[in-house]
């Protein structure tokens, strides 16, 4: 391919038809600047395309689904393809399901696509959540898309459970059975509440056709507005950036909207589609017909809800039993601890995370540039110790499978879960931050030191050194981050000139608003490495390749004992 | 911001405060932070690159129209051809699966091998179509496209001042044209207005189910109603169901299948071997001082005592029976109840006993329910007390 | 916290830490496991013309436990009325001679062959009767009602056994044992005698043609092929999310990997 071809032009009559358009939408300047957004490469960036993915082939396949289900109670006896069942007495709901399973040619198909990507959409939720959390993108200015994205997680999982809940087989009806005892537990207005969502007693006969149309239409379209909002908020603010060089909090490095981020996010599509259609080739989920319709007389051993609801599910399984009586009226702990306080607790302490941390840090600049966890050990730290939860519980709710499976006593699961709920984060919590402290550390000697080559060299006194190569600029600006360190910051409260402190940091409140800032940010700066200092350590501007050895300070070469960094954190 | 300058200049007094680098948080000055101080402008103002002495963000006007490796890409292109070709074929392999394989009521041999059968074919050819023409886009990103980077600036996020004071005013002037702050007439029985209003939609969800009153508090079960097998739906006597250890589960004569009745009046009978089976005489003190007997070894018949099975957590049929401990379990979240002490709570966050249907024979002999159950079944709830 | 991290350097602190890791969890593991404990029970059993062989099959091989007259000790329960059907599914699964005492009687395989098995049982119900062993006919599924089967098993088996018989756990270490290997006759004896935990489901309260529905479904469930692709277990959403999580994200990730891994190029700085 040679330099002077002639430069491609837009043929007339599309040249002419896109005039016509901007004629009425005024839409060039705007367009064009679309077109030439950047987006940042970083693979966790990809974790909310795959939920947004999964949720357009929801859509796709849903619609498909709708096309043949009926979402009806009334019963009938079964006389379809599927012989095994033959005189069985189900509603049409589960009828029609085992239709589409059997006698639709692809109808197996798009239920399992639909299915796993709700599983898969979840996942990705949780995942971008996640990464969201852990790099703290949620920071100023992004904390309103934080909360959008909660709302949709909460959304998400309510949307899978009512989703599953409408084939009314055994496995779902169940849960349904438990959320409907859940609603009755609620003081006051439970017993209403369960009467006017199942149209009386249960199973009634609505809860079918009810959970169907918010299924279908009233949250998808909260969806549909909520997730637009999302993508708007992302592309009006810009995307984040992983630390690197060249990046900083006033640009975003990256590869422009077209024609590149398009393709790749084509094909990341087309991917999304590929792993769930391969899953529904492959791996059976939610086979129904093996399940059997549903009927309040009837259970199976090792009934688990899907896995965003299971931690719902361990919550109640862990809980010892508790009620109280009080003047004929009856309060079940047992249901709204585990049902409603836990998620409630969970779900708040989420959507008012931002808020909480920029209270601990006195952080209220803005930020464009994504940390590494191990920057901000206190909130990993905070993370993982909420996995642990989440984890703990989301485990217990499969406890009589992991019972039976790994020949576990069925109560010793409950025992054991019962306490590490409460050990198990405080451990997590310790365990990651000293983690964290210990993974700055080395970053810190990276930056000073460089990076061992593994070359060994005698020197003419006798003794053998590694080299280090110092850090290229591309690496330096990728893991220099120096945090707010204690020495920079407020470890006592302000005082003004007459020795008071500030009117906010007095009292009860600023101390401890004092004690929890220096907690958090607590850590290890990483500054980068300053050039040409008499620090003796490189000069980095060498080569990447170069051999540049370490000058000696103070002798022969001897390696540095390398225990320290930048500033420590007081250990 | 006077940070920036740090890096460059520092002396070594200075070099014991952090090194900063711009777009990292501020080492925080204080807790406090100074609302008037204009933090909002760091987002915008920050032009210097990232670090010291780093490269510099390239800035280009023009994609580049040409891969500087035009050998590697005319190779990667191939590859990329291949696979899209794949993907049209396999797209054809999908249409032509459908029409071509049969399911349902249509095949000849097993529907479920057919549905296997047709299920393989089906998301193969569409797992391939789409895996082929991912992968042949990604490729061509890479490898075809040219390598680009682009550096786009960020604008401040906090309107200027001017902005903002011209908002306020329109708002203002919006407020004052209205009247509405002038006219506490008009404003209060405008928010008057809106109300009730608010109140209708939920108030026209009414009818959405009846109340509850007291149909919680009991079930079909009724003096005289038999008791017969689920699923067989027969009826059964002492004498037939006389193996020590047997447990089954009954349900009202007449209700058999009326789930929304089942949903509160099935119930399971058990067997004990003699002497096994001691229910305790158990009263409830109710709030109106009237006491209710919930158990009683006057409600079994020849060993044989029955209970509900609808747990009394949260309404899964507690159904697993342990004849050698004489446990019943709750597979759900693993309540479990002593059957031969009154299906006591020993484990598990059930909150009461299992209710005991009170049995007895009738003229013929076949096991009957003396009455309903002597309180409410199922899950707790607000009215239950 | 400075001792440890003044030393955390050496080398040998990596390893003790490797060490006391997995000492831990592994103590952590034996200490859950396998706890607990209670004996196994039979049901009945039936008489034939094999007693006396049977007696010295007794004799050396359950007596032990049982008592030299079937009387039970204190470590196994009487088999007076057990009957021949309990004989033939505990010996015949291969549960009985029990192996070592714990929660549950694994099945393992049979030590004595089909005509032994006879014999012993014939001397067992000889000794008091009980349920006998059940008869071709009855458990046949030739013409069974697969579908009563189905709502039957739901209602009464599947709270245990799983709804496709995959197995579940009791308390205190028993466990109801998966369904995949049982013949029919093992099925009938199981539900006539209640083994162990099982609950006695005699003829009177499920009858002979509905015991065979159940075990037409069993069979037909156990021989169906899965249509979606492999039955991940057949234990439900707790494989499913396993798969959807390690199978769908984990490709996911490893595609979102390589979509923004950086070019050779752009990794090397070689553009040639």
């Amino acid at each position: 391919m040679t330099t002077d071809n002639k430069r491609l032009t837009i043929p007339k009559p599309v040249a002419k038809q896109a005039g016509e358009l901007d004629d009425r939408l005024h839409a060039a300047k705007g367009v064009r600047t679309l077109l030439r957004k950047v987006f940042p490469d970083h693979w966790t960036f990809l974790l909310g395309e795959i939920a947004l993915y999964s949720f357009i082939i929801l859509i796709l396949t849903g619609i498909f689904l709708t096309l043949f289900f009926q979402p009806s109670m009334t019963d009938v006896i079964y006389h379809g393809s599927y012989t095994k069942l033959d005189g069985v007495r189900m509603s049409q709901a589960y009828q029609s399901t085992l239709n589409i399973s059997f006698d639709v040619r692809g109808g197996l198909l798009m239920r399992q696509i639909h299915h796993w990507a709700a599983d898969v959409f979840l996942a990705a939720i949780l995942c971008h959540l996640l990464r969201i959390f852990f790099t703290g993108a949620y920071r100023k200015p992004r904390e309103t898309n934080w909360l959008i994205g909660i709302v949709m997680f909460t959304l998400g999982i309510l949307e899978g459970f009512l989703g599953y809940s409408m084939p009314d087989d055994l496995l779902s009806g169940t849960g349904v059975r438990i959320a409907e005892g859940v609603l009755l537990g609620i003081p006051v207005v439970g017993t209403y509440l369960s009467f006017f969502l199942f149209g009386g007693q249960f199973p009634g006969t609505e809860f079918v056709v009810r959970f169907y149309i918010i299924h279908v239409l009233l949250i998808p379209g909260l969806l549909l507005a909520l997730v637009s909002a999302h993508l708007f908020l992302m592309v009006h603010q810009k995307h984040t950036q992983m630390p690197g060089p060249g990046r900083t909090n006033a640009n975003v490095v990256g590869q422009p909207m077209y024609p590149y981020f398009m393709v790749k996010t084509g094909a990341f599509f087309f991917f999304v589609f590929g792993v769930l259609a391969l899953l529904a080739t492959f791996a059976q989920i939610n086979p129904i017909w093996e399940v059997g319709p549903y009927t309040p007389t009837a259970i199976s051993a090792g009934s688990q809800p899907d896995f965003y609801m299971g931690f719902l599910e361990g919550s109640l399984r862990m809980f010892p039993s508790w009620t109280w009586d009080i003047g004929g009226h009856t309060i079940s702990w047992d249901v709204l601890i585990p049902a409603l306080v836990v998620p409630g607790l969970i779900f708040t302490a989420l959507g008012i995370w931002p808020f909480l941390e920029s209270w601990a840090t006195g952080d209220k600049s803005y930020h464009n540039v994504n940390q590494r966890p191990r920057n901000a050990p206190t909130r990993t730290a905070i993370g993982m110790a909420g996995i642990t939860i989440y984890g703990i519980l989301w485990l217990e709710g499969a406890n009589d499978i992991i019972a039976v499976h790994l020949q576990i006593p069925l109560y010793l699961t409950t025992e054991i879960a019962r306490w590490a709920i409460f050990i198990g984060p405080v451990i997590v919590f310790w365990a990651t931050r000293r983690i964290c402290f210990g993974l700055q550390r080395r970053d810190a000697s990276m930056l000073t030191h460089g990076v061992e080559t593994g070359i060994i060299r005698q020197l003419p006194n006798g003794a053998f050194v590694e080299l280090e190569r110092p850090l290229s600029e591309g690496e330096v600006a990728e893991i220099a981050a120096p945090s707010p360190s204690p020495t920079a910051a407020i470890t006592a409260p302000e005082v003004d000139d007459n020795g008071l402190p500030e009117p906010a940091l007095r009292g009860a409140r600023g101390k401890l608003q004092a004690r929890v800032h220096e907690i958090f940010v607590e850590g290890i700066s990483l500054a980068p490495p300053t050039n040409g200092h008499g620090n003796g350590h490189g000069n980095g501007h060498a080569a990447i390749d170069g051999e540049s050895e370490r000058a000696a300070v103070g002798g022969g070469g001897t390696p540095q004992a390398e225990d320290g960094g930048a500033t420590e954190d007081g250990e | 911001m006077s940070d920036n300058d740090r890096d460059l200049e520092d002396t070594p007094a200075e070099r014991q405060a952090p090194h900063r680098v711009i777009g990292t948080p501020a080492p925080a000055p204080g807790i406090l932070a100074d609302p008037e101080r204009g933090d909002g402008d760091d987002g915008g103002k920050g032009t210097r690159p990232y670090g010291p002495g780093e490269a510099e963000a390239p800035e280009l006007d023009e994609l580049p129209a040409e891969n500087p490796n035009p050998v590697s890409a005319r190779n990667w292109e191939r590859v990329a051809a291949a696979l899209f070709i794949v993907s049209a074929l396999a797209s054809v392999a999908f249409i032509a699966a459908y029409v071509g394989l049969e399911v349902g009521g249509d095949t000849k041999g097993n529907v479920v091998v057919a549905t296997l059968r047709s299920n393989l074919a089906l998301g193969s050819a569409m797992a391939l179509a789409f895996l082929a023409i991912g992968i042949g886009m990604v490729i061509w990103v890479r490898n075809i496209m040219p390598p680009v980077e682009l550096a786009e600036e960020r604008h401040p996020m906090a309107s200027p001042k001017e902005d903002r004071q011209a908002f306020a005013e329109t708002i203002i002037e919006g407020a004052e044209a209205s009247q509405i702050t002038k006219r506490p007439l008009l404003r209060r029985t405008l928010i008057a207005a809106t109300l009730p209003a608010a109140l209708a939609p939920l108030v026209i969800l009414r009818d959405l189910g009846p109340e509850p009153k007291g149909s919680l508090r009991t079930t079909v079960w009724k003096k005289g109603t038999r008791l017969l097998v689920y699923g067989t739906n027969q009826p059964i006597t002492p004498a037939d169901f006389d193996s020590p250890g047997g447990m089954i589960t009954v349900v009202p004569e007449g209700y058999q299948d009326n789930d929304e009745a089942l949903a509160k009046a099935t119930a399971i009978i058990i067997k004990m071997e003699p002497g096994q089976l001691q229910v305790p005489t158990r009263y409830d003190d109710g709030a109106d001082g009237a006491r209710t007997l919930l158990n009683s070894m006057n409600w079994t018949v020849d060993n044989i005592v029955a209970y509900s099975k609808i747990c009394t957590h949260l309404g899964c049929p507690a159904a697993l029976y342990e004849q050698t401990t004489q446990r019943i379990l709750c597979p759900c979240h693993q309540s479990t109840f002593q059957a031969n002490t009154g299906a006591t709570v020993i484990f598990g966050p059930a909150p009461r006993p299992l209710p005991q249907l009170p049995i007895a024979t009738n003229a013929q002999g076949y096991l009957v329910a003396q009455s309903d159950f002597q309180e409410p079944v199922g899950p707790s709830f607000w009215e239950r007390g | 916290m400075r001792w440890i991290t003044a030393r955390r350097r050496r080398p040998l602190f990596g390893y003790a830490a490797v060490l006391l890791a997995l000492v831990a969890v592994g103590m952590l593991y034996a200490a859950v496991t396998g706890v607990g404990g209670s004996t196994a029970s039979a049901g009945s059993g039936s008489s034939s013309a094999q007693i006396a062989e049977g007696k010295d099959l007794f004799d050396t091989s359950c007596s032990s436990c049982h008592g030299l007259d079937a009387q039970g000790s204190s470590v196994a329960p009487s088999l007076i009325g057990a009957g021949a059907a309990a004989v033939d599914f505990q010996v015949g699964t291969g549960r009985m001679p029990l192996k070592e005492i714990g929660a549950e009687a694994a099945q393992k395989p049979p030590v004595f062959n089909q005509q032994q098995i006879y014999a012993i049982a014939a001397y067992v119900a000889s000794l008091g009767g009980g349920p006998a062993i059940p008869t071709d006919q009855q458990v046949s599924t030739a013409g069974a009602d697969a579908g009563n089967g189905q709502s039957l098993f739901n209602a009464n088996c599947a709270q245990c056994h799983n709804y496709s018989g995959a197995g579940g756990a009791l308390t205190d270490g028993k466990y109801a044992p998966p369904l995949t290997n049982a013949t029919n006759r093992q099925i009938y004896e199981a539900m006539l005698t209640g083994p162990e935990a099982m609950p006695v489901f005699n003829d009177e309260t499920l009858p002979s043609a509905d015991k065979r529905d159940i075990i037409a479904y069993i069979t037909q469930t156990r021989a169906e092929a899965n249509p979606g692709g492999f039955s991940l277990g057949r234990i439900g959403p707790t494989t499913e999310g396993l798969v959807a999580w390690l199978g769908g994200i984990g490709a996911l990730v490893l595609a979102a990997m390589w979509i923004t891994a950086k070019r050779r190029e752009e990794r090397t700085g070689d553009h040639g």
